[in-house]
């Protein structure tokens, strides 16, 4: 919900004349609103400007987005960064995972019940 | 090299299924559109002032409504506990990994911007496409107080 709701705030931004580019890891999300310019980093959702505790990394790709903004020259613009990702390779797989549907069930279950106690 | 699916996640796909595997049977519709508005860079980056926004929140206390805050010093942490990332592969404390205050001072004191805006915003996240295009016009207004002509959107 991150990547939409800067997404809608991009364009606002946008369309009253600021100019804005995004900095994300959810690229379809961002597809799907079209934005003006967006910069792509394909790492775990949690730190689009890079690695954490990588500081060098992080300013090498935040130094690509703004020179990548500077040239972008139409709308929905947007660039794959290149970055190195050294922590668990399955992280792709890890998330949201649904490897154990009785659990999720029992969530969404506990979810649910504890949504309607707070309307009583 | 070849492979029969595509590389990036779609979180799109994997969010419907995983509230569908909770038992939420409508999915949420995200917003869409076909075209996108633009403000030309009219000026180089060496001239513009840098404003950031961030979907993390001061404290957990705070997180639901838009904030802005002074710049720097950059804080040395923020609350995220209450957003969506991938909290078994990483972690947050390390608040240049997503609210990037300090690397843009850097930045402008070599030049490449011309500086950091005195104050960044942040916006909360709700389902409600309506009511975070209304706090997006507090930070438009925010940040046309503070002369800012580029806004960097960094989400979690």
């Amino acid at each position: 919900m991150c990547h939409q709701t800067v997404g809608l705030t991009a364009r606002h931004l946008e369309a009253n004349g600021i100019p804005t580019v995004i900095l994300g890891s959810a690229r379809d999300i961002l597809d799907e609103i079209a934005v003006p310019r967006f910069a792509f980093t394909d790492l775990p959702l949690g730190n689009p400007v890079g690695p954490a505790d990588d500081p060098a990394q992080q300013r090498d790709i935040l130094t690509s987005t703004l020179r990548f903004a500077e040239a972008a020259p139409l709308p929905q613009s947007s660039v794959v960064l290149p970055v190195v990702w050294s922590g668990t390779p399955d992280w792709r797989e890890t998330y949201m995972s649904l490897d154990d549907p009785e659990a999720l069930r029992a969530a969404g279950d506990a979810r649910r019940a504890s949504q309607q106690a707070r309307k009583q | 090299m070849t492979k029969a699916h595509r590389t990036f996640v779609s979180y799109i796909d994997k969010s419907r299924d995983f509230y569908a595997a909770q038992g939420y049977d409508a999915p949420y519709r995200w917003a869409t559109a076909s075209t996108a508005p633009f403000t030309p860079l009219s000026k180089p980056l060496s001239e513009r002032r840098v404003g950031v926004i961030t979907t993390s929140s001061l404290s957990s206390d705070s997180a639901l409504e838009p904030y802005v805050a002074p710049s720097l010093p950059a804080p040395d942490a923020m609350a995220t506990d209450h957003l969506s990332w991938h909290k078994g592969a990483t972690h947050t404390n390390d608040v240049g990994s997503f609210l990037p205050l300090d690397h843009l001072n850097a930045l402008a004191d070599d030049g490449v911007i011309g500086s950091l805006a005195p104050r960044f915003a942040g916006i909360p996240t709700v389902y409600s496409q309506r009511r975070t295009t209304k706090w997006a016009e507090h930070i438009r207004a925010w940040f046309a107080e503070d002369d800012v002509d580029l806004a960097l959107l960094v989400p979690l």
